[in-house]
Parts: structure tokens; C-alpha cells; sequence
């Protein structure tokens, strides 16, 4: 059996990077949209762990730091679609047009 | 020294019986507004009495000493404000007195004013007794009675101001007592106006005198016109003697100024006697009287006095002689003879114009009083030409009347013929003779006079009865209240000259030399200026006395005169009767019947009533300018400034409207509509396209750079 190297991590990241971003563009709830962000943010955080491995500690506080800025990114958007919702009733991201010309 | 010290008492009474009357008299019964009223006055009357009488004991050392009692600093300029310069550069501090001055000079108003105006509280009760308004009336009455009394016994010209104001008012509401008749409410609103004009002449010549002498107190004023201080003609003193005689001439009716006296009739008939011939109207003279120390030394004010006097005298006369309003008559003849005192004091005879007023309150009354008696018999009647053959069925009215019209004719031994006689005898012999034209004027009034008493008596009491019958019917004595004071003055109108009764007739004079003491520094002053003259009069004196007697001849010879002519033309006079004037110069008489006309022009010149043309003239000629002006000039320079902001705002609407807002600022914001329309276009809506395109973007991107 192979070690898991480097390079394993990296594939798993952007797979899941790409499986967020497709959720961030396809899914019309805005909930699973920011839950494909948190993927996201997540498939940057492995990225930033695996690469501790090789370079130090800064990789893993800093993905510290990214879980704290992921935590209040949900309270704030979770914020944002509740005040939007009790508004429009809807929480589907296509509705969300208000800004439009 | 009881009633002396306490003088402000006097002018207290009534102005209390006043007060009651204003905010009690509409509950009062008759009665007691009679008690009331009357009682003030007869207290006042009797404590006037005490007080002279205390006050000839006070004087008794030095005869003419003026008492004088400061109640408080009534208008005060403390010490240091307001102080004002006078004309000499000195700062004085403007004071004012409630304060009272008794010398014999405003005695003898007092007394008058107090026993005449009692008598004619008494008559009134009589006559009101079935009028409306009764308190009223009798509360009028008394603010007159306090207003004068304040007149006669301030000790200031402020003070004296107060009073002249007072009767002023009180003559207006008396005046218009009938206010539901226009006419009597248009003659107290003439009576009020004219009397303003001399009202501001006093005001002015009150307000010359305290700058010019610092004070305005009579002793202060009269002592430093004695000082010797300033010159005989002095130009600031004849100014202020002259402001002060146009006062004199609104309230004792001289000409220019008479007019309001005639029309004041249309107030109740004791209001006639007190006010417009006894009491109020010898206010003017009162004042020239008290101001003698000024006078004197102004020769051109004494001389304007004189002539005004004497001009009145005659003018009002002959408008008396074809009157057929028993009551104009006398009003006629009040001016006529107020005129005598003003010519008396113009020749410097104070005393003797004093003495003719004093002469005149009793017979005045008295004449106003009967002739109130026979309107009440006649029921309200006032035309002579309905009247006639009175004489016996109102006896007590008839003989005392005919008493007054002795008097007022000058015969003697009646009280006009003394007064009237001294007044012709110093016009004649003053300023050694230059008066001489107007003794001649003075003696024609004489002439006159005598003509229109007697046929105010003829056509009243004596030929046929030329009233209806109802009235004929109701001819009626008056009741006792009404003739017993008719008795009282008739005893005043026989009896009251013969206080004055001349040396040259064996008499002592006394009512001249009581008042001497008040005039006597003049006589002084004038006799140092002039000691050739003096001493030419001294001479004279003994030569005169024939020419004295002769005088006093002619005078009686007038009086016969006129009452043989009157005796003549109307002691027959049955309905129709023909005046002699209107039958040899009917011009004449119809000059005289309308009053010269002056009424009319003053229509014309001063009020504007009447127009002058198409212009009107006066002020109502000046209201009509002045609305002319208002709605052409000042309303079409309003409409103007309007026309030309309503204007100005349209061509800012347009610019604003078209340059601002079209030009400024919708032109930038439709050049930026135009440009930002493609821009738009991305904006399209959808967020996951949005970020579909960020995702692409970033794959070109990292795709570029990878294969690059």
C-alpha cells in the first residue's frame, strides 16, 4: 500500500473545490449554496493543512483563521437569507434579483 | 384754618357724588341721586364759603397773599431725571403739584361756580325730574362740577390743564345727553373738536411757558414775570400769551372759534346755564386772567385780546338780533358778552373783566334758566315764534327773567350796568384813548344787546299767543325747585353789581380792590414803562370824570334805546310778524339769520361737507386725498410691486423649468442614461451566472497562464 503523500491530499481538495463550486452554481437554495461555500472554504483548508506538512504550522493556524471567517460568513448569510425570506418568502437564489437594473 | 388747609375738599365732593353715580346711580332712586348730588355740591358750595372766609382772615396782614396747599409732587421729574434745560441754560427738574391755590382771584370763581352751581343742581332736579338718564345727568354734572372746581383751584398750569380738559369732556357728554338725537351728538362732537384746537394752543403755550420759566406753578411763573427780568414784548412771552389765548378762544367761544357755543344748545337747558354761560365758558377768560403777570408783558397779545373781544362782541350780537331759537339767542349773547371780558382784559382792565364775569354768571343763568322754564312750559317749545303772551301765566319765570334782561341790557342799578359800564369806561380810557374804536364796537354790542333781550322778552311774554292750542293748554308754572332758584339769581342779577359800584357814583368799588392785589404789580409794571403817560393819566384822572358820566349817559341811552326799538316792533307781534331788520334790508337780516354764513364756510374751507366746486376742501377734502392717494399711489404701488414679482417669478419658473432643471440637471442625467444603457445590460440578475462567469473568468485565466 502506497503512503499517502502530498499529492492525495491535493486531489481530494479539488475535488472537493470542484463538487462546491458546481453546488455554488447549480443548486437553487441558497442554504446549499452556502453550504457548497463552506466546501469550498473546507477544500481550501485541506490545501492549507497538507501543505503544513512540508512548510510548518502556518498552514494550520491559518485554516484556523479560515474556519473562524467560515463560521461568521454562515451567521451573516444565514442572517441575510432570514431577513430576506421573511421579505420574499422564498430562499431560492434565482428570486434574488432586487439589484437588477 | 380748617376749611382753608382742606380746600382740596371742595373739588373732592362732587368727583365723589360723580363716582357714586358712575357705578351706583343706574340702582338709585331719584331721590337719592338728588341727595346725593346736590349735596355734594351745596357741601362744596358751603365749604367754599368757610374757606374764602378763613382765607380773607389769612390775608388779613397782607391783602391779595395767595394761600397755597401742596398736597404731593403730582407729575415729578425726580431730582436728576428728566431733568431739562431752560431757556437760559440752567437744568431744572420738571415738577407738577397736586396743589391748590386760593387768592382772590379764584375766589371768586369759587364762589360763583359753587353757589351758581348749586342753584342749578336744584333747578335740575326740578327739570330732569321726568327725563331718562337721571343719574346720569346728575353724575355729569358732578364731574363738571370737580373739573371745574380743579380749573379754578390748581395751583399750576398742569394741574389747570386737567380741568380745562374735564369740563371739556363733561361740556360733550352734557352736550349729547339727547345722543339718541343726531343733532345734539354732532354738536358735542363740534363742541369736543373745536375745543381740541384751542386745547393744543393751551397744551403749546403750557409747554412755552416751562421752558421758558422752568415751572409751571402760577407763583413761580408770575413772580419771574415781575422780576423784572424780561423785557415788554418780550417775543418768546407774546408767543406763549398768544398759544395761550387760542386756548382761551376754543373754550370761551372767541372768534374763530365760537362756533361750537350756539350749536352746544342741544344739550338739556341747565346744562346751558352752568356750562355755557355761567361757569365753563369764562374758564378762557379765567386763564388770560391768571396769566395777567405774562400778559402785560406781551402789548401785542393784549392787543390781539382786545380785538378778538371786542370783534366777537359785536359779531355774535348782531347774530343775535335775528335769532328765533329762544336759546341760540342767549347763546349768541354769551359769546357776545364773553367778547366784553376779553376786551376788558385786552385794555388791560383785568378787574373789570373779572367783575363782568362774575355779573354775568347770575344774570346769564338766570336767563338760561328761565328760558329753560318757559321750553318746560311751552312743552319742549323753542321757537319765539310760537311763543307770546307768557307774562301772566308764568309770572315768577316772566319777572325774573325780566330782572336778567335789565341787567344784560345795562340798566341801572342792575348788575350788567356796572360790569358792562367799567368795562366801556377803561376800553374808552386805557393806554390814553387808543382803544377808542373799540369802546365804539363795545358800545354798538351795548346797543344790540338791549334790541335782542328785549325782543326775546317781547316775542316770549308779551303780544298774542301764536302757539297751538294743546300747548296753549298745557302752560304750566314750573315747580318750586325750579323757580325759588330763578328768585336767587334773580337777586344776584339786581344786586350782584353793586359790589363794584364805580368811585365816580359814590361807591367804594370793593370788587376791585378785592382782586387788586392779584392785578395790582401789572398796573406797577406798566407805569414804569411809561412814566410821561402815567403821569399824564394822573392829570387826566380829574378831567375825566365828566367824560365818565357822559359815557355812562350814553350807555343807558343804549339801553333805552334798544328797548324802545324792540318795544316798538314786537310788543303786538301776532302770527307773522314782520322783523323790521328783514323788511328795510332784507340782505341784511338774511346775512345775520344764517349766521354770516359761517358755519357754511367752515364747511367749505375746514371740514369739507360742502364742496368748493368739484374740489372739496378741509378734512374731509384732505380724507379724500389721502384715500385717492392710498388706493391710486400707495395700493397701485403694492398692486405694482406685486405685478412686477408675479412677473419676475414667471421668468424665474421658465428658467428655472427649462435652463436649471432641463438643461443642468436632467441633461447630465439623460447623457448618462444614454451611456450607462449598455452597461445595464450585464446587470442582468442572476447570481449563479454571476459567479458561472467569475468560475469561467478564473479558469481562463489560470488556463492562460498555466499553457502560456
Amino acid at each position: 500500500m502506497a503512503p499517502i503523500t502530498t499529492l492525495h491530499y491535493l486531489v481530494v481538495a479539488a475535488a472537493l473545490f470542484v463538487l462546491g463550486v458546481i453546488g455554488v452554481l447549480t443548486r437553487r437554495n441558497v442554504v446549499i449554496v452556502l453550504m457548497s461555500i463552506e466546501l469550498i472554504l473546507n477544500a481550501v483548508n485541506l490545501n492549507l493543512v497538507a501543505f503544513s506538512r512540508l512548510w510548518g504550522l502556518h498552514g494550520q493556524v491559518f485554516s484556523i483563521f479560515v474556519i473562524t471567517d467560515a463560521a461568521a460568513e454562515a451567521a451573516v448569510g444565514l442572517g441575510i437569507l432570514i431577513a430576506f425570506f421573511r421579505n420574499k418568502e422564498t430562499v431560492n437564489v434565482d428570486e434574488v434579483d432586487l439589484l437588477k437594473w | 384754618m380748617f376749611f382753608l388747609s382742606h380746600i382740596w375738599i371742595i373739588p373732592l365732593l362732587p368727583a365723589c357724588g360723580a363716582t357714586i353715580m358712575f357705578f351706583f346711580g343706574r340702582k338709585l332712586q331719584k331721590p337719592a341721586v338728588s341727595a346725593v348730588c346736590v349735596g355734594a355740591v351745596v357741601v362744596a358750595f358751603l365749604w367754599a364759603c368757610l374757606a374764602v372766609w378763613q382765607y380773607s382772615d389769612y390775608s388779613h396782614q397782607t391783602p391779595g397773599k395767595p394761600y397755597q396747599t401742596i398736597l404731593y409732587t403730582w407729575l415729578g421729574s425726580g431730582s436728576n431725571q428728566l431733568n431739562y434745560v431752560t431757556h437760559d441754560g440752567s437744568p431744572v427738574a420738571f415738577n407738577a403739584d397736586a396743589g391748590f391755590l386760593l387768592d382772590p382771584l379764584s375766589a371768586i370763581w369759587l364762589l360763583f361756580v359753587t353757589g351758581v352751581g348749586m342753584l342749578i343742581h336744584i333747578y335740575s332736579t326740578g327739570y330732569m325730574a321726568h327725563e331718562g338718564g337721571y343719574y346720569r345727568f346728575f353724575g355729569y354734572l358732578n364731574l363738571f362740577m370737580f373739573s371745574m372746581l380743579t380749573l379754578i383751584l390748581a395751583n399750576n398750569y398742569a394741574l389747570m390743564f386737567v380741568g380745562w380738559e374735564g369740563v371739556g369732556l363733561c361740556s360733550y357728554l352734557l352736550i349729547g345727553f339727547y345722543f339718541h338725537r343726531k343733532s345734539a351728538s354732532d354738536a358735542a362732537n363740534k363742541a369736543f373738536i373745536v375745543n381740541r384746537i384751542g386745547d393744543a394752543g393751551f397744551l403749546l403755550g403750557m409747554f412755552t411757558i416751562a421752558w421758558y420759566f422752568g415751572s409751571v406753578r402760577f407763583t413761580d411763573v408770575n413772580a419771574l414775570a415781575r422780576s423784572g427780568h424780561f423785557a415788554i414784548g418780550d417775543p418768546i412771552i407774546t408767543a406763549a400769551t398768544l398759544l395761550l389765548f387760542v386756548g382761551a378762544c376754543g373754550k370761551s367761544a372767541q372768534l374763530p372759534l365760537y362756533v361750537w357755543l350756539p350749536d352746544a344748545m342741544e344739550g338739556p337747558t341747565p346744562v346751558s346755564a352752568l356750562i355755557h354761560a355761567a361757569t365753563m365758558v369764562t374758564a378762557g377768560v379765567y386763564m388770560v386772567a391768571r396769566s395777567n403777570a405774562l400778559f402785560v408783558l406781551a402789548p401785542t397779545s393784549m392787543k390781539t385780546v382786545a380785538i378778538i373781544g371786542a370783534l366777537t362782541a359785536i359779531f355774535a350780537a348782531s347774530i343775535g338780533l335775528v335769532q328765533n331759537d329762544i336759546k341760540r339767542v342767549l347763546a349768541y349773547s354769551t359769546v357776545s358778552q364773553l367778547g366784553y371780558m376779553f376786551l376788558a382784559l385786552g385794555v388791560g382792565a383785568f378787574a373789570a373783566g373779572v367783575f363782568h364775569v362774575f355779573t354775568h354768571a347770575f344774570f346769564k343763568a338766570l336767563l338760561f334758566l328761565g328760558a329753560g322754564s318757559v321750553i318746560h312750559a311751552m312743552s319742549g317749545e323753542q321757537d319765539m315764534q310760537n311763543m307770546g303772551d307768557l307774562n301772566k301765566r308764568i309770572p315768577v319765570t316772566h319777572w325774573t327773567m325780566f330782572l336778567a334782561t335789565l341787567a344784560i341790557a345795562g340798566v341801572p342799578p342792575f348788575a350788567g350796568f356796572f360790569s358792562k359800564d367799567e368795562i366801556l369806561w377803561q376800553s374808552w380810557s386805557s393806554e390814553g384813548g387808543a382803544y377808542r374804536v373799540l369802546w365804539f364796537i363795545g358800545y354798538a354790542t351795548a346797543l344790540m344787546t338791549a334790541f335782542y333781550m328785549f325782543r326775546l322778552m317781547f316775542l316770549t311774554f308779551h303780544g298774542r299767543a301764536r302757539m297751538s292750542h294743546e300747548v296753549e293748554h298745557h302752560i304750566h308754572e314750573s315747580p318750586k325747585s325750579m323757580t325759588v332758584p330763578l328768585m336767587i339769581l334773580a337777586i344776584g342779577a339786581v344786586a350782584s353789581g353793586w359790589l363794584g359800584w364805580p368811585h365816580s357814583l359814590g361807591g367804594s368799588n370793593r370788587f376791585e380792590k378785592f382782586l387788586e392785589p392779584v392785578f395790582a404789580r401789572e398796573a406797577m409794571v406798566l407805569q414804569e414803562e411809561k412814566p410821561s403817560q402815567l403821569a399824564a393819566g394822573a392829570k387826566e384822572e380829574e378831567h375825566t370824570s365828566g367824560t365818565e358820566y357822559l359815557l355812562m349817559f350814553l350807555s343807558v341811552g343804549a339801553a333805552a334805546a334798544g328797548w324802545g326799538m324792540a318795544w316798538k316792533a314786537y310788543r303786538n307781534a301776532d302770527k307773522g310778524y314782520a322783523e323790521p331788520i328783514a323788511k328795510s334790508t332784507p340782505f341784511v337780516y338774511d346775512v345775520l339769520y344764517h349766521k354770516y354764513y359761517v358755519d357754511e364756510g367752515y364747511d367749505y374751507a375746514f371740514t369739507g361737507r360742502r364742496k368748493v366746486g368739484d374740489v372739496r376742501l378741509g378734512t374731509m377734502g384732505l380724507g379724500e386725498a389721502s384715500s385717492w392717494f392710498d388706493s391710486n399711489v400707495i395700493d397701485g404701488t403694492v398692486n405694482g410691486a406685486g405685478w412686477m414679482t408675479r412677473a419676475i417669478a414667471t421668468l424665474s419658473n421658465w428658467w428655472d423649468k427649462w435652463i436649471i432643471d432641463g438643461v443642468l440637471v436632467n441633461g447630465p442625467a439623460i447623457v448618462s442614461r444614454v451611456i450607462s444603457y449598455p452597461m445595464r445590460m450585464l446587470q442582468w440578475g442572476l447570481v449563479q451566472w454571476y459567479a458561472l462567469v467569475m468560475v469561467v473568468g478564473l479558469v481562463g485565466f489560470v488556463a492562460y497562464y498555466a499553457w502560456r
